[in-house]
């Protein structure tokens, strides 16, 4: 392997690795609130795949104004989702609202199919994000080049609003423990609906990000990377945001160099084992913490 | 009192979660046939003593023996090496640490503080889950019925403890179904159940009203007399357990205080203070 | 009535039932034409039935929240194939890659490779149930549905071309011997579960279900029963999709993708988590609904020369995941929550109405 071509897909895996690590984060704080997988999060990305469609397809709008549709859009689905499927089994035993979680994610797929038909739609391209740059010895697209540098902007907003306001300070004590921090008078479903705007709007961010160099949308295109992004979220320890950043990254850069390697076959069989493995020898991840069981 | 066996011997148990020590140094013997209790304030680790004697947690440091047997077995090692601040460091050397299941089929079961039952199975399933452990047939004889004889014998001997201790009547209905101070009774026969010669009893009075906390004192001792257990019980109701105990331990801090006859511990100067303004039982 | 009457009373209803049932059959037989639709929802149903009992057997009875079905379905499925496809049209069914030369000749009797390919997702039940049955309830979900996609992945995939035929898939399977084949596998197979949750095992891993530290507290190894519950769910899981192979023909690995393991947990939900005969009810409500009484709402709908809107492709799936949130949210126990079909209940009834007052209340 040439150093150019090494550059090269190191770029092309962090790129990818930060669009995984924008999805994750998703995941990774709607567990360490709800202690739920939200099955539903790929479908949510491949809706906002759909949104975007329908905007600059169907409506023939400007590129600008259709993010800010996909962004509102995505995000109200996903408080949608929330107050419907998820709240009302807040008492429910663990096993129903995971299933009702998977529910939500074969209807969306249905409902994708359904609305858009099964067979792959082609992705608008936004102008300038297409555009090829040429970095030193490597060429790339403005999207590959810039999809890092955004997830980073992201996760250092993110940790600056958890770490430092009031939102935030809510957020992590009801993680940490759901009923006290009810009785401390903090409005538990305000809280509930905050995270899965932040992780909508990102799965919507990360779906923009992913499909603009990529061809065509399918409904069940959200499934595959939703399950690596979940995964990113275990390598990293569940609930924890740098964590799952961490996690999409090494994901993103593995699979990368595995298919350089000629093996794309396998690469998400790498991933899958990645997570077994990880949970095997470290089920908290890198980051995660200790949840004992009181008896 | 001396020439009785000594059954239970708790020896230098400390408990450890990350840098909080929950059980101290703890060493207290249960003899044979004795209703031993231990008490203590809240959280004074008393539940912690009964999670590692039945193999929940496996102690920091320390012994316990059961039968003259060393059962579980633990010395600091990995992270708590360092982190260790209890005492007899380098006393223990061995690891024994048995799952629960294995200290229960040694023989000693238990109750829990907020019932566990197995909450939509009737109440005879409940007691032959208890008889499960000791089935000699695997699975494949039993799926296909080979081992009726046994299977039927289990069923016997269930419905023989459910009429003992008068549950019999309500065999068939579904645990969560029954009154609080039933569920008390069934718990306490589903570890009946499983042949124990130790019973450890976390807090049988919880939630019972006055006139079942005084049955309870009878019920105990009956079952003492009848099954040949020894007893050892976690309770706050005073009045029980100065009552039936033979022996009583108390802890506080993780640290045991002191130890006597009933009429002892009550004019014990550290128990009183350990307990002013904790004690509202009486 | 005394208890050993109703006992009594209770297996020859049963029997009385069984008989009914298989007339029942005999009569679709008799009556139908070999592409009849009752004939494919049957046969596709008493399929999904086994499958959905073998998931709940996990799921619903020992409280493990397993989503690797569709990778045991896949395993059983390419063993049964393997194993089965004709020696002599092996070549044209292997045209592109050949066939390994251990295998060319290797033919199994039908019902042989059945058991074969249970035993080989048992084994490998087996082999990874240790380390993954260590995972606490949603870990494990996670563990076992990257598990499945693993199967998938594998199984489809180049250096296993000579064997599994790589992305071609493999066809030329052999079909039912005949019309009541699969009915019978299904039959002795849940008859075989229904024995074992009924036994003393059975009631152990119940305990495990309701309470694990209750269930360790009582004597029960969790791990060695939890081992046991797993291996023979993907036993049952494995003859599935032996079962479903025999019935399409012909197999790639994307029939068993997630989807399918979501298509049977959905009837198992609606079922009754915890209960057989709610499986093997829902399996055929649903199974009928999918392929046969629903499928109007594909079509496009003309009623009095208005195209009602919604009706198109894909519809039916909709209404589908529909009717699985509304279960989900509002009747969280399904059709049978974790109650059995049983003649009691019946008897229960009729003394009642003998009686004419008060009697026993309903039985649970």
């Amino acid at each position: 392997m040439t150093s150019t071509a090494f550059l090269q897909y190191c770029l092309a895996g962090i790129s990818i690795g930060g669009i995984y690590a924008l999805i994750a984060i998703g995941y990774t704080m709607v567990y360490g609130i709800l202690r739920l997988i939200n099955f539903a999060h790929g479908d949510i990305f491949m809706m906002a795949a759909y949104f975007m469609i329908f905007a600059m397809v169907d409506f023939m709008l400007p590129w600008y104004v259709s993010i800010g549709i996909v962004l509102a859009a995505t995000v109200l689905l996903g408080v949608v989702i929330e107050r419907v499927a998820y709240k009302p089994l807040r008492s429910a035993p663990r096993m129903s609202i995971m299933i009702s979680a998977i529910g939500v994610s074969y209807l969306l797929q249905n409902l994708a199919t359904y609305l858009f038909s099964a067979l792959p739609k082609g992705y608008p391209s936004i102008g300038f994000l297409t555009k090829t740059i040429q970095l030193g010895s490597i060429s790339t697209s403005v999207v590959t080049f810039i999809t890092p540098i955004l997830t980073l902007v992201f996760v250092f907003l993110l940790m600056q609003l958890i770490n430092h306001t009031k939102i935030g300070m809510a957020m992590r004590a009801v993680s940490k423990d759901f009923e006290t921090s009810q009785l401390m008078g903090i409005k538990i479903n305000r809280v509930i609906s905050f995270t899965f705007v932040i992780g909508c709007f990102l799965a919507a961010v990360g779906s923009i990000l992913y499909f603009t160099p990529r061809p065509s949308v399918y409904p069940l295109v959200g499934s595959l990377p939703g399950t690596k992004c979940f995964i990113a979220a275990v390598f990293g320890g569940i609930g924890s945001i740098p964590g799952a950043m961490l996690g999409g990254f090494v994901i993103g850069l593995s699979e990368t160099f595995i298919k350089a390697a000629g093996y794309s076959e396998f690469s998400d069989v790498f991933t899958f084992i990645l997570l077994i493995v990880v949970l095997l020898f470290k089920p908290t991840g890198l980051f995660g913490e200790k949840i004992t069981e009181k008896v | 009192m001396s020439e009785k066996k000594t059954i239970l011997n708790v020896k230098d148990v400390t408990m450890q979660f990350g840098g909080v020590v929950a059980v101290n140094n703890l060493t207290l013997k249960v003899r044979e046939g004795e209703i031993v209790s231990l008490i203590g304030p809240n959280g004074a680790g008393k539940t912690t003593a009964f999670n590692v004697i039945t193999g929940v947690y496996a102690p920091t440091n320390g012994e316990v023996r059961f039968h003259d047997k060393t059962i579980i077995s633990n010395y600091p090692k990995g992270k708590m090496e360092k982190l260790y601040a209890g005492e007899n460091k380098g006393v223990y050397k061995k690891s024994i640490e048995p799952t629960p299941d294995k200290i229960t089929k040694m023989g000693i079961a238990r109750t829990f503080q907020n019932i566990r039952l197995f909450k939509e199975l009737t109440v005879l399933e409940n007691v032959l889950i208890a008889k499960h452990m000791r089935m000699k047939a695997n699975i494949f004889a039993d799926t296909f019925r080979l081992n009726w004889k046994e299977e039927q014998k289990m069923k016997e001997d269930s419905l023989e403890l459910l009429k003992i201790l008068d549950l019999y009547e309500v065999k068939d209905e579904i645990a969560s179904s029954l009154p609080y101070g039933k569920q008390r009774h069934l718990e306490i026969a589903r570890a009946l159940a499983t042949e124990p010669s130790l019973l450890l009893l976390d807090e049988p009075a919880a939630g019972l009203n006055p006139q079942e906390t005084d049955e309870l004192t009878a019920f105990i001792r009956d079952i003492r007399d009848k099954f040949k257990l020894t007893i050892f019980m976690i309770e706050h109701h005073m009045n029980l357990v100065m009552d039936i105990s033979d022996w009583i331990y108390v802890i506080d801090f993780g640290k045991q205080i002191a130890n006597g006859t009933p009429a002892e511990i009550q004019n014990d100067q550290r128990v009183i203070d350990a307990y002013l303004g904790v004690a509202d039982d009486e | 009535m005394t208890e050993q009457k109703k006992q009594k009373l209770s297996i020859m209803l049963s029997i009385i039932g069984v008989a009914v049932l298989a007339a029942a059959l005999f009569g679709v037989y008799a009556t139908t034409s070999n592409t009849a639709m009752l004939r494919t929802v049957l046969q596709l149903g008493a399929i999904y039935a086994l499958v959905a009992v073998s998931m709940n057997l996990l799921n619903g009875f020992t409280g493990l929240f397993s989503l690797g079905q569709a990778g045991f379905m896949a395993l059983g499925a390419y063993v049964f194939a393997i194993f089965t496809i004709p020696a002599a049209q092996r070549p044209g069914v292997y045209y592109l890659y050949g066939v390994a030369d251990w295998l060319a000749n290797i033919e199994l009797p039908i019902v042989l490779a059945l058991v074969v390919a249970g035993l080989v997702c048992a084994l490998m039940a087996g082999l990874i149930g240790a380390p993954v049955l260590r995972l606490k309830s949603d870990y494990f979900a996670i563990a076992t549905l990257g598990f499945a996609e693993i199967v998938r992945i594998v199984v489809g995939s180049s250096p296993l071309n000579r064997i599994t035929n790589g992305s071609l898939g493999l066809k030329l399977i052999p079909k039912f011997p005949n019309f009541f084949f699969p009915f019978i596998v299904v039959a002795v197979c849940i008859f075989i579960v229904w024995l074992l949750i009924n036994s003393s095992y059975g009631r152990a891993f119940k305990a495990i279900r309701e309470d694990e530290i209750a269930a360790e507290a009582m004597g029960i190894n969790l791990a060695k029963h939890k081992q046991m519950s797993f291996i023979i769910s993907s036993f049952f899981a494995g003859v599935g999709g032996a079962l479903m192979a025999m019935y399409m023909g012909a197999i790639t690995s994307t029939t068993f993708n997630v989807t399918l393991t979501y298509n049977i947990l959905l009837i198992v939900v609606i079922g009754g988590m915890g209960s057989l005969t709610g499986s093997i009810i829902s399996s055929f409500l649903v199974i009928a609904a999918r392929e046969w009484w629903l499928r109007f709402l594909d079509q496009p709908l003309i009623i009095a020369g208005i195209q009602i809107p919604l009706f198109k492709t894909g519809f039916r799936m909709v209404v589908f995941s529909v009717i699985l949130m509304v279960v989900v949210l509002f009747f969280r126990k399904g059709i049978m929550g974790t109650r059995e079909f049983n003649w009691n209940f019946l008897l229960k009834r009729l003394e009642k109405k003998e009686a004419g007052s008060t009697g026993g209340e309903g039985n649970e």
